[in-house]
């Protein structure tokens, strides 16, 4: 009775204003991030398929509009399909390894160690490295005459590898050096989820003489599958934008090695950008490289989510 | 009453956040001549201006110099991303002849240098050169620094082990062409002197030998490279002489190349005046034991700079006075015997200071006769827009080769694609 006295004497504008408040002001809290996607988000998409559809060179004023003739060249042009089918062997060669060894490491830090806290974080520590930094350095240690992986080879009585010569050496370096970034990153991330595992479970496999192993196997991936359908998703994104690890890999520059053993997608994209100032044509392969992601990352969400259904 | 007021203070921080973030500039006015003026000078390898810049700022106090240096390729590629987007340009920038070609096509963004007085010095340098540093409508956007030439640089001690002769009069014989520079190779090879092959890789032999010829990659607006036999020619000769088991297989301007001058993995290298600093500071131990010959076919040049001023700069007449300085011919005489950057004044050419310079470091040999002898006799290249880019593909096919994928004919036939699909 009171509270209806009130609203009348107070007229409909009060009303008006408290219902934008308690319904609109969540809108306003949120609003700064949705503008910056706005604008560094989604404008930034869309004005690269503007770019795409036109013949547009970073040095001059002039862009014509060629429709989707970018695209047509990109489907012809032998350098993509093979930055593509090097982008997949790279990104099968370093997340496969790279997060089973995440698993089994989480399940390692997971059991009572001394010093969990410390071995826990300095997991982490090859992920807070320079990119840049941590190529130049693995470069260094896969060089033919004077790095240090040769010369533990070269103990085993093995020849000298040419690890920038051949395709298959090539990728297996630059994996290396994902995997070596990626992995503590992964690690913790199971070891987060692995908390929420409810201990009994393992007490009584313990009991009924599961080993370690048959436990990781049987009781904590099913248990974490939601986390790994994560981290696979994030990986295949993150893999397939691999650059800055071929870019510095050997000395080659743009091109990814003499033959392009190992340019990937977003290298053979920085070349086309910044090395021939073809915007147009680096638009164009930058949208396809998008749509290509999204598929791959859909078809590994369904794979994973379809796998150990319990 | 407070529920008013605490939906308005959202708002206004909002409004707050908004002006803030559109407020400032950097509020550079432009300076009166007098005033205090801060320039920045981008260059990449190494020009030497290091101990110049002291030196002007003691003469002008009022200007304060800025370097930054790059590497090569990246210098080029962030000045034509600053150029497009008109900003972030520092107030001088550096530019190679591999480059230069792609922006005196758009000289727009670049100050004319006659605008501030240029022509005044314009008989310094060889017609060549302030050719090259100017728009084909005549706008002269850069100033000549220095000039390669072309040399060859040789291990006195392995061409010893090898059985070879030492002193430069009698190296500079026994190749007068490439093809006995190869056969020289072939025999010191034979000699087997343990860790050494006789040159460093096909980049540097090739781009030298490409240097020589009076067209290269470009034949005006044309590129050549599938017609020119001067191209060919150089492929195949650097191709022969991979082949031939010579190359100490470094890949150039990488580490494991820096390694080699120290660890002397190779016994020769054609060398640009600017690669004897390079030498210099890889090689500190070394002292005495690199020398310089002349280098086979004669002359020949790679390299060479001039130094631009963008117009997005503020500072544009203190930036010219600054390049002009830099540019002097007293200036330039420094930077050689300090660095050994060859100066493109010609001026100096004649003049006792570089005439009569012998360096320590190489065996006292006599560098300023050398590289003005190979610089006066040089025939001036174009070097077209995509040269960098072209000359980035025939490297690669000349270390397919190397690496053992490809025979040369393979290579050659991919190289065409390759430049082919980069037009």
């Amino acid at each position: 009775m009171t509270q209806l006295a009130t609203e009348e004497r107070v007229g409909p504008r009060r009303g008006l204003l408290h219902r934008l408040d308690v319904k609109g002001s969540p809108y306003l809290y949120i609003a700064p991030f949705f503008l910056l996607f706005l604008g560094f988000g989604v404008f930034p998409l869309v004005f690269t398929a503007w770019v795409s559809l036109h013949d547009w060179s970073l040095l001059s004023e002039e862009h014509t509009w060629i429709g989707f003739g970018n695209y047509t060249k990109l489907f012809d042009d032998p350098a993509f399909w093979n930055a593509l089918w090097n982008t997949v062997s790279i990104w099968v060669l370093s997340t496969v390894p790279q997060l089973l060894l995440a698993l089994v490491l989480a399940h390692i830090l997971n059991q009572r160690l001394r010093g969990q806290t410390f071995w826990r974080m300095s997991a982490l520590i090859p992920n807070i490295t320079s990119v840049a930094a941590v190529a130049i350095i693995f470069s260094q240690l896969f060089g033919r005459d004077y790095g240090l992986i040769n010369w533990v080879l070269g103990l085993f009585g093995i020849d000298k590898v040419d690890w920038t010569a051949n395709t298959w050496s090539s990728h297996i370096a630059v994996s290396t050096m994902i995997i070596w970034r990626w992995t503590g990153y992964n690690a913790l991330i199971y070891l987060a989820a692995m908390q929420a595992v409810p201990k009994e479970l393992y007490d009584s496999a313990s009991l009924d003489g599961a080993t370690s192993f048959q436990q990781l196997r049987k009781i904590t991936v099913p248990a974490i599958r939601p986390t790994i359908i994560f981290t696979v998703i994030i990986s295949t994104i993150g893999g397939m934008q691999v650059l800055a690890e071929p870019l510095l890999f050997g000395g080659n520059g743009l091109t990814g090695g003499s033959d392009r053993q190992f340019q990937t997608l977003a290298l053979y994209l920085y070349e086309v950008a910044f090395g021939r100032f073809d915007f147009g044509y680096a638009s164009a392969s930058s949208w396809v490289m998008f749509l290509i992601i999204v598929i791959v990352a859909a078809i590994n969400f369904g794979i994973t989510s379809r796998l150990r259904r319990s | 009453m407070r529920r008013r007021f605490t939906a308005v203070v959202p708002i206004v921080a909002a409004a707050l956040l908004a002006t803030a973030a559109c407020g400032s500039d950097d509020g550079d006015s432009p300076a009166a001549d007098d005033g205090p003026v801060a320039l920045t000078v981008a260059t990449f390898g190494e020009f030497g201006y290091k101990e110049l810049y002291a030196e002007y700022q003691q003469l002008h106090p009022n200007v304060k110099i800025t370097e930054r240096i790059t590497k090569t390729e990246d210098h080029h590629k962030n000045l034509a991303a600053h150029l497009a987007t008109n900003t972030g340009a520092a107030d001088i920038e550096a530019l190679e002849e591999g480059w230069i070609g792609q922006f005196t096509a758009q000289p727009s963004k670049f100050n004319d240098l006659t605008e501030f007085g240029a022509n005044d010095i314009k008989a310094q340098w060889p017609e060549w050169k302030w050719n090259v540093g100017a728009s084909k409508d005549g706008k002269v956007i850069g100033l000549g620094t220095d000039a390669g030439g072309m040399a060859m640089c040789y291990r006195t001690d392995l061409f010893k082990k090898a059985g070879l002769p030492t002193d430069r009069a009698e190296v500079s014989k026994l190749w007068p062409t490439w093809e006995q520079y190869i056969e020289t190779g072939k025999k010191f090879e034979a000699a087997k002197v343990p860790g050494a092959h006789f040159f460093d890789g096909p980049t540097v032999m090739y781009r030298s030998i490409l240097g020589q010829a009076p067209i290269g990659l470009y034949d005006g607006d044309n590129v050549v490279v599938d017609s020119n036999p001067d191209v060919k020619k150089a492929f195949d000769l650097s191709a022969l002489a991979v082949t031939s088991g010579l190359s100490a297989r470094a890949e150039a301007w990488t580490p494991a190349w820096n390694a080699g001058f120290a660890k002397g993995t190779f016994a020769t290298l054609a060398c640009p005046s600017w690669m004897m600093a390079y030498i210099q500071t890889q090689a500190k131990d070394a002292t005495g034991k690199w020398d310089i010959a002349d280098v086979p076919g004669g002359g020949g040049n790679w390299g060479g700079s001039w130094l631009t001023v963008p117009k997005q700069g503020k500072h544009a007449k203190q930036a010219y006075e600054l390049a002009k300085w830099l540019t002097a011919p007293e200036q330039e005489a420094k930077v050689f015997q300090k660095y050994g950057n060859f100066p493109s004044t010609l001026t100096l050419y004649q003049d006792p200071v570089i005439k009569d310079f012998k360096n320590p470091y190489f065996n006292n040999a006599p560098v300023g006769e050398i590289f003005s002898k190979s610089v006066t006799t040089m025939k001036p290249q174009y070097l077209g827009p995509k040269a960098g880019d072209i000359n980035t593909q025939i490297i690669n096919g000349l270390t397919r080769i190397e690496q053992g994928k490809q025979t040369p004919d393979q290579s050659w036939q991919q190289v065409l694609t390759d430049v082919k699909a980069l037009l």
